[in-house]
């Protein structure tokens, strides 16, 4: 494999994208920090009274020892949150970070704000607790379809093929968990939604690969042959017979033993469905391969590159066919977690444009696993607060609550992102001469 | 970057050379298979067509059959008689196409009235169907040609709608200047949400696809909003539908009161003649075709690519808003929260049908027209999903004619492949 060393040796430096940070993008972000600072010093600490106490809620039961529920002077910690921010945006645009620390600090910003607004949230209603486990876990239960949703993004983009088409393999993989689940059991369920989205990704491959249809427009064509199709047979015979078609079991909470009774960690990450714990191995068993083994050296090889990887003998459209089919599959998983994952039964439509935020998720992640992971757990909290807010803060519309996480994902798309550059073949098809 | 052979016909011939000798390197996507020639035969074109829309009803024939219970009943003991099935699939299948033309162009059983609406009734709901996808496939169909992909119809749609709807019930003044203003008003809207878009992408790079769809629903929920407040909802505030239109603004019914379709067809008609006269005669036009076919090569011969993006997604914005105007002015009176019905979806695969050019998105959007209105009489024997498999399907086939070439055992004569030219996420 040493003629393969070298394709790697191209694929590395394509994958750093080298944006020569000038003296104004440095100053523009330290901007927006400082700004972000004041705004919680200003509107959120100045909005709360002095005496007003701030309780945060950590705690579950059935842990192995309780972590108090911490109460704050309200004020003090919002105005020492916003400190924080602003000497974190005075040391960006004075010093600035360096490449590897900027996502850091972001991080350690937006975290910040996010706790000053929810101490801002429990003080202004005199101290109610605001349960920050409750809402932790509501992210990652809405972040699961689309972590799944975004890997099936990965497979696909990441060897040449755009997959627009999340969603309807997302879809096809909800309804034929929901029909299978109901006649076979809910564990086969997953098995066939797993098919069903492969299929979806079978349909992708073979009209993109060998037909050479524009794979954006493809995948949005297959969007509305799913949303149909589902839609179909959902009324011609699901929606007549749900209790024999369309009542799969839900798949129960699975305790994995010990870590469950951790606190904090264990009700967050270990009292889950099997579809959150098969989504935990996905995030895993992706990232490894698609950075530490050949077919993931292969994979990106032939999303750079495919007559290189082709010149050295690696079959490019094989290639393609195989990760497409196994990226709708894993769409499929994510989709089933709409039905036998949380509610049980399918109704049309019943991933309503998730497929499109795992699509986000996967631009926002740059392509790269950890990235999209990252991506689908800020959407997924962006919709969980949106849900918190509307019981805690009525005076605020629910409507402007809803547009949160669309809003969130413009903000992210065009102001932290910006350019971003796919795999160099991405969309392209290989044609051999 | 296709090759140019999927440029379409009416194209001129130095756009066509400007493509082919600014993009040498890149790789060639001719079916395999095709012929040399390099310009697509109209009656290869046609008959590619025609296929795709058979083999399409053939496919939704299989649902209709597969979904009918009394043919599944049949099924059952198909080995001891197997006629029964076959007949009872026949008939299922018949009942639904017959609905779905009779919804779509002549039903025999009204036009026994003897009356106008008996007669024209179905087409005219197929024009009303139409308009609103005519006006939304031209502004994919535009966007499409400038390289951008333009899947904000719904919240285009959904903002012109309330520019519109607002200036008619809100504003009161004397009839022409009303229905004008309206129209306006509602181009403006959904011009603003689209260039939003095409703004975004200029000066971020943030990639159309994402932030349209995100717009799409940040439109939807601005609605929702309006749809609750005072004088935006209609009294007694109990529904979510807003104040009706004045009579002044109504797009008035060209077949008469008793049928439905209005002037927003010849709105639309006129804008798919503005984009065609847009595309082949402006400089702009021209413009927006080279940034389309390679903005780097546009970029080098001195064009504003990035403000090519806004005003591309300008005016396609504002023919979505078109179309909302014909759903607020003209079929509908007042804004509900579905008043985008699915067409900025539907104008995606209308634009790709009528292959992004004027000509071809109104018989698009009139064959579209045709299944809506025809669909919602189908429903009496079978989902009426089964329209949105039929238009996936006809798309599909239309964008892979290798496939259609290959079951018919057709030769290749011509080397169309769609002639869609959005890029992926790197152009």
């Amino acid at each position: 494999m040493t003629t393969l060393a070298s394709t790697e040796g191209v694929v590395v430096e394509h994958d750093v994208v080298d944006t020569t940070r000038t003296v104004a993008r440095r100053l523009g972000t330290g901007g927006v920090f400082i700004a972000l600072g004041i705004v919680t010093i200003w509107a959120l600490g100045t909005a709360v009274r002095a005496g007003h106490k701030t309780a945060l809620k950590f705690d579950a039961p059935n842990t192995y020892f309780s972590v108090h529920n911490i109460d704050l002077p309200g004020r003090a910690v919002i105005i020492a949150l916003g400190v924080i921010v602003v000497l974190l945006g005075l040391w960006q645009a004075l010093r600035g970070f360096s490449k590897g620390t900027l996502p850091i600090a972001t991080a350690v910003v937006g975290l910040a704000f996010m706790l000053a607004f929810l101490c801002w949230v429990s003080a202004r209603a005199q101290g109610t607790q605001v349960d920050v486990l409750g809402l932790m876990q509501n992210s990652i239960g809405l972040a699961v379809p689309l972590i799944l949703g975004a890997l099936a993004g990965v497979m696909c983009e990441r060897s040449g093929v755009i997959n627009v088409a999340i969603e309807g393999q997302m879809l096809a993989g909800a309804w034929a968990a929901a029909l299978f689940g109901t006649v076979l059991g809910s564990v086969l369920g997953l098995v066939s939604a797993a098919v069903a989205g492969g299929l979806m990704g079978l349909l992708l491959a073979v009209f993109a690969i060998r037909y050479l249809v524009n794979q954006v427009v493809l995948g949005v064509v297959l969007n509305v042959f799913a949303l149909g199709l589902t839609g179909f047979f959902y009324d011609a015979f699901m929606q007549s017979n749900t209790a024999s078609l369309n009542t799969p079991k839900v798949l129960g909470e699975i305790d994995l033993p010990v870590l469950s009774h951790l606190p904090v960690i264990g009700p967050l990450l270990f009292q889950a469905n099997l579809v959150v714990y098969l989504a935990y191995v996905l995030i895993i068993v992706v990232d490894v391969a698609l950075f530490r083994t050949r077919w993931g050296l292969r994979t990106r090889a032939v999303g750079e590159h495919p007559k290189a990887a082709d010149t050295v003998g690696i079959n490019v459209l094989a290639m393609r066919y195989r990760n497409v089919v196994i990226g709708g599959a894993i769409a499929g998983l994510g989709g089933a977690y709409f039905t036998v994952g949380s509610v049980g039964g399918f109704s049309k439509n019943i991933t309503s444009g998730n497929g499109f935020i795992a699509l986000a998720a996967l631009i926002f992640g740059r392509w790269s696993p950890r990235g999209a992971v990252a991506a689908a757990l800020l959407f997924g909290f962006a919709q969980a607060l949106q849900v918190m807010l509307s019981i805690t803060v009525p005076s605020i519309p629910s409507n402007f609550l809803q547009m949160l996480p669309y809003v969130a994902t413009i903000v992210a798309v065009a102001g932290l992102v910006g350019r971003v550059r796919a795999p160099a073949a991405d969309g392209e098809p290989y044609v051999k001469d | 970057m296709t090759d140019s052979g999927a440029v379409p016909d009416d194209v001129p011939a130095e756009a066509s050379a400007t493509a082919e000798v600014a993009a040498p390197a890149d790789p060639p996507v001719v079916p395999p298979g095709s012929g040399s020639s390099p310009r697509s035969t109209v009656g290869g074109t046609i008959l590619v067509t025609l296929l795709a829309f058979v083999t399409a009803l053939a496919i939704g024939a299989i649902l209709i059959a597969v979904s009918d219970q009394s043919t599944r009943d049949a099924a059952s003991y198909f080995f001891s008689y197997p006629w029964d099935t076959f007949s009872r699939a026949g008939s299922a299948i018949g009942n639904a196409y017959k609905a779905l033309f009779e919804g779509a162009i002549y039903n025999p059983h009204t036009a026994a009235n003897h009356t106008a609406a008996g007669y024209l009734g179905p087409i005219s709901e197929t024009l009303v169907n139409a308009t609103p996808l005519i006006a939304g496939g031209l502004s994919v169909g535009l966007a499409f040609r400038a390289g951008l992909f333009n899947i904000g119809g719904q919240g285009q749609i959904i903002m012109g709608a309330i520019f519109a709807g607002y200036v008619g019930f809100h504003w009161h003044m004397s009839a022409p200047f009303h229905v004008v203003l309206a129209i306006l008003a509602g181009m403006l809207g959904g011009g603003l949400w689209g260039g939003l878009a095409g703004l975004l992408k200029a000066r971020t790079g943030a990639h159309e696809v994402i932030t349209t769809i995100m717009l799409n629903y940040i439109a939807f929920f601005t609605l929702a909003y309006l749809l609750s407040v005072r004088g935006f909802q209609a009294p007694p505030y109990g529904q979510a539908i807003s104040n009706p239109v004045d009579g002044n603004v109504h797009l008035w019914p060209l077949l008469g009161s008793s049928m439905r379709v209005h002037a927003g067809l010849l709105l639309a008609l006129g804008a798919s003649a503005f984009v065609w006269w847009l595309l082949k005669y402006s400089t702009l036009g021209f413009k927006l075709r080279a940034v389309g076919a390679n903005p780097f090569a546009a970029r080098t011969a001195g064009m504003g690519v990035e403000n090519s993006y806004v005003t591309v997604m300008f005016i396609a914005g504002a023919l979505c808003g078109l179309a909302g105007v014909s759903q607020i002015l003209g079929t509908n009176t007042q804004i509900t929260g579905d008043i985008d019905a699915g067409i900025g979806f539907d104008a995606i695969t209308v634009a790709l049908l009528g292959r992004a050019n004027a000509v071809g998105i109104v018989f698009a959007g009139l064959l579209f027209g045709a299944l809506h209105a025809g669909g919602s009489t189908m429903q009496a024997y079978t989902p009426i999903d089964l329209v949105q498999v039929l238009q996936s399907l006809i798309v599909l086939f239309i964008a892979a004619p290798a496939l259609i070439r290959a079951l018919y055992r057709i030769k290749a004569t011509t080397g169309s492949s769609g002639a869609a030219l959005a890029k992926g996420w790197n152009g």
